[in-house]
């Protein structure tokens, strides 16, 4: 029995997290890790990744559970403590000072002194050395902010190597590297496993575990679904156990009736300031009466799209028409009045202003027009009833509607933004994410409303992370993966999320002539 | 204008230079150890003025330099802990807080005058001391050198070796990189177990004791008397100046100059007799134009580099 136990280096044992607003983010969580070994913990956004490192890296206690480390029980109370025992972690969110060269990072909060002074040479010194230890170069003296990406991600790497741990955690370490950036970390990776070094490589990206990664947890909504070794599995079984849901969801609607095209997105490519594709080469069209969906792990171009269309973001190359209008180089403004409708994946950043009022939210996007003005001042009745109305209309709990915005629950604050979105006469409507976080009731609220305006003759692209949703709501469907549209399905309904998955994953992809379906005239 | 431009090219106005920028080079270096901090502070004006006044009646009691000079201190540093308390422990707004210190600082100076000494102008009515002036043997007897910096106030050397020692603390010292690191990336500093609230406070209250030594000298070795708002916004002046030297010592110490120069030149040209108000604002007018051009700077470096990821 003692033997089984000292394989693993690092045990979590029943953790269950829940956090103060009541989500349960971690139920019953084991997970082994074996010394020298690459861990691969993979699941989709929200399934409780995130957390589970949260609370081993001392950044979240636990509710329940324990964690057992180098066979002795520990309580890790702060990310300091983790250090302590030999635990580190590079975050996707990188943590270092742009301004300070890579020396100085480096030895940050551990200086070297030489008569009370901070020995620059020294930190340079040991830099140099720990970089040619572990065979991964780089120029002490280059300030971090010249740096590129791949190399700001292998300072943070040498950086908790220099403090001395045992266990590495990576938090989607590939989410911001190019494919040959990867490629270098992944031989940077296998060398220190070669070395004794333990690593937890936290992704949801199917080909990287396989061609890395030893053993593996799979999570979904907060449970583990599967243990196994990495060989066991194709990654058809390793799909599987991520998207397969619990709820089945039922949404009845008649099949649509197309009109004429309102949005045709022709060769959308979109860099970000790393020169990193985050949309490449996007085209597509939406017709009157028609919802599109577009399935796929968040944080692969969607959120870019979106914000190209709505004009949030300045468009590098391709076009955009709207009714045959080229619209990327209009007002935001301009767009609304032509009939482009946005509910943004961030309500509380791009959707509503926190401290205002419910009625001041509902009429943010028209406030100015005459109908609500009267001698140069706001017409207080007509914005009044048209708030009341809109209140009652799309059932938002509020006390009144002077309420702010931050008083209301999640899906009251997102049945503000539908409200005002849907009542503008949208011709098109970009919904992203419209259900995040918000309860059962006020999301089957939204998916109908988003059927009964495409039966009335509006364009809707559906955005959602959520399975089930993009496949039910959707007429047809584009699944994107690293950027690019790997699928498209013109008909959703013998659809099964399986199928959808293997897409979405990077397991499949279509041919080109297959996703040219989604472009017409 | 020749008679400017005889003044100008003249030892006695580089001599001036100095001593108009000794308040300057203090403020500005503190404003610079704060903004690494990653503090925005805007409150020197009132720890500036509480410092002047607090050297003024310590050294009119005690009869004793060293004592004027701890109270102005003092008065000052506890300005400086008021605004860190409120800014890092109760995360009040930094601007509001600054701006009400800064009014405290106007009338609660005043206040403490009429009471100490019955008149809310100035502190005539007080024997306070000054700091002397010195000179500097051998240097002294060097033609026009030596007229420009022998014989000025001890403070003004001091001032000048705070611009070595801040250059020191912020690039060569451990707690100066943690002050960087807190002032750039909070989170990365805390990762690594450096308490961001302790650093900032600590680069607060050095910040505050340079402030202070600006105030002291502005009563104790520019003028022998305490004046009522007599910084005159030196304390926005020092954090523009930082501003200009885009928070590195050596530029923020001749952007200081800078104005300093500005504001002797004012003081030439007003005994020229050309219009006083107008040449008051030379030294404001110089600001302005600084900011200027670092902003233009800054805009053109964006867009290039914004140009070149295209």
């Amino acid at each position: 029995m003692n033997n089984v136990k000292d394989e693993y280096i690092l045990s979590m044992e029943n953790i269950t997290k829940i956090y103060g607003n009541g989500f349960m983010a971690n139920k019953n969580v084991n997970l082994r890790v074996k010394k020298g070994e690459i861990h691969a913990l993979i699941g989709e956004n929200g399934a409780g990744k995130s957390t589970l490192m949260k609370v081993l890296f001392g950044q979240e206690q636990p509710e329940e559970g324990k964690i057992i480390y180098k066979g002795k029980e520990v309580k890790i109370t702060n990310p300091l403590v983790a250090l302590d025992h030999g635990i580190g972690m590079v975050h996707q969110h990188f943590m270092l000072a742009p301004s300070l060269t890579v020396a100085e990072n480096m030895v940050l909060g551990i200086e070297p002194k030489n008569k009370g002074f901070f020995d620059y040479a020294e930190a340079v010194r040991l830099t140099s050395e720990v970089s040619k230890k572990y065979n991964l170069p780089i120029d002490p003296n280059a300030k971090v902010k010249d740096l590129p990406v791949g190399y700001k991600q292998r300072v943070e790497i040498l950086k908790i190597l220099l403090r001395g741990v045992d266990v590495l955690i990576l938090d989607e370490p590939t989410a911001v590297l190019t494919p040959q950036e990867t490629d270098e970390l992944f031989v940077q990776l296998r060398e220190l496993r070669k070395q004794g070094y333990t690593i937890i490589f936290i992704s949801h990206k199917l080909k990287e575990v396989k061609s890395l990664c030893d053993n593996l947890t799979v999570l979904r909504n907060g449970r583990v679904t599967g243990i196994a070794s990495v060989a066991d599995l194709s990654e058809q079984d390793i799909s599987r156990l991520m998207v397969g849901r619990d709820v089945s969801l039922t949404i009845e609607k008649d099949s649509p009736k197309t009109k004429k095209t309102v949005l045709k997105v022709r060769n959308l490519t979109y860099k970000n300031s790393d020169n990193k594709a985050l949309v490449s080469n996007v085209s597509f069209s939406i017709r009157e009466g028609e919802i599109l969906g577009i399935a796929g792990v968040e944080g692969n171009g969607q959120r870019e799209i979106s914000a190209l269309i709505t004009g949030l973001e300045e468009k590098q190359s391709g076009d955009i028409y709207l009714f045959d209008e080229e619209i990327s180089s209009q007002s935001i403004r301009k767009l609304r009045e032509k009939g482009v409708s946005h509910i943004s994946e961030d309500r509380m950043t791009f959707g509503t202003v926190a401290d205002a009022s419910v009625e001041e939210n509902l009429i943010s996007d028209r406030f100015y027009k005459k109908e609500f003005n009267k001698n140069g001042l706001l017409d207080a009745k007509k914005i009044a009833d048209l708030s009341n109305k809109l209140i009652k209309e799309y059932l938002v709990k509020c006390d009144s509607k002077n309420a702010e915005i931050k008083t209301l629950s999640g899906g009251n604050i997102q049945k503000v933004v539908a409200a005002r979105e849907f009542s503008a006469n949208p011709k098109l409507i970009i919904a992203n994410q419209p259900t995040r976080g918000i309860d059962v009731g006020a999301s089957e609220f939204i998916r109908k409303k988003l059927i009964s305006l495409r039966d009335k003759g509006s364009a809707v692209l559906l955005i959602s992370a959520d399975l089930t949703e993009v496949i039910t709501v959707s007429d047809s469907l584009l699944v994107m993966n690293e950027g690019k549209i790997v699928a498209y399905f013109d008909d959703t309904n013998d659809l099964t999320e399986e199928t959808v998955g293997e897409y979405m994953l990077g397991i499949k992809h279509q041919t080109a002539e297959e996703i040219g379906g989604c472009c017409y005239e | 204008m020749d008679a400017i431009f005889s003044s100008i090219f003249s030892a006695e106005f580089v001599f001036s230079v100095l001593r108009v920028s000794t308040p300057l080079i203090f403020v500005s270096l503190a404003a610079l150890v704060v903004r690494n901090g990653g503090v925005m502070c805007i409150a020197f004006e009132g720890m500036m003025l509480f410092s002047a006044l607090g050297a003024v009646i310590g050294s009119a009691f005690a009869q004793n330099q060293i004592v004027g000079v701890l109270l102005g201190l003092i008065m000052g540093m506890a300005i400086a802990a008021i605004f860190a308390y409120f800014v890092l422990v109760l995360n009040s707004n930094g601007v509001l807080t600054g701006l009400a210190l800064n009014i405290l600082g106007s009338g609660g100076t005043v206040f403490m005058l009429y009471l100490i000494s019955g008149d809310k102008g100035s502190s005539t009515a007080l024997k306070s001391l000054m700091i002397p002036n010195i000179n500097i043997p051998i240097i002294k007897n060097i033609p026009i050198l030596g007229e420009i910096i022998s014989g000025h106030n001890v403070l003004t050397y001091v001032a000048l070796l705070t611009v070595v020692f801040v250059y020191l603390l912020i690039n060569k010292t451990p707690l100066g990189l943690r002050i960087r690191s807190v002032g750039e990336n909070p989170h990365a500093a805390e990762s690594v177990g450096i308490k961001v609230v302790k650093t900032k406070f600590i680069a607060l209250m050095i910040g505050g004791f340079i402030a202070s030594l600006g105030g002291i000298y502005m009563s104790m070795g520019y003028l022998p008397f305490f004046t009522r708002d007599m910084m005159a916004g030196r304390g926005f002046m020092g954090i523009a100046a930082q501003n200009l030297g885009q928070g590195l010592t050596f530029p923020t110490f001749i952007a200081a100059l800078l104005f300093g120069s500005a504001e002797a030149l004012s003081n030439i040209m007003q005994s020229l007799r050309l219009p006083s108000e107008l040449m008051q604002m030379v030294p404001y007018i110089f600001t302005l134009v600084g900011l200027m051009l670092v902003g233009g700077d800054k805009n053109k470096k964006a867009s290039k580099k914004e140009a070149k990821n295209e």
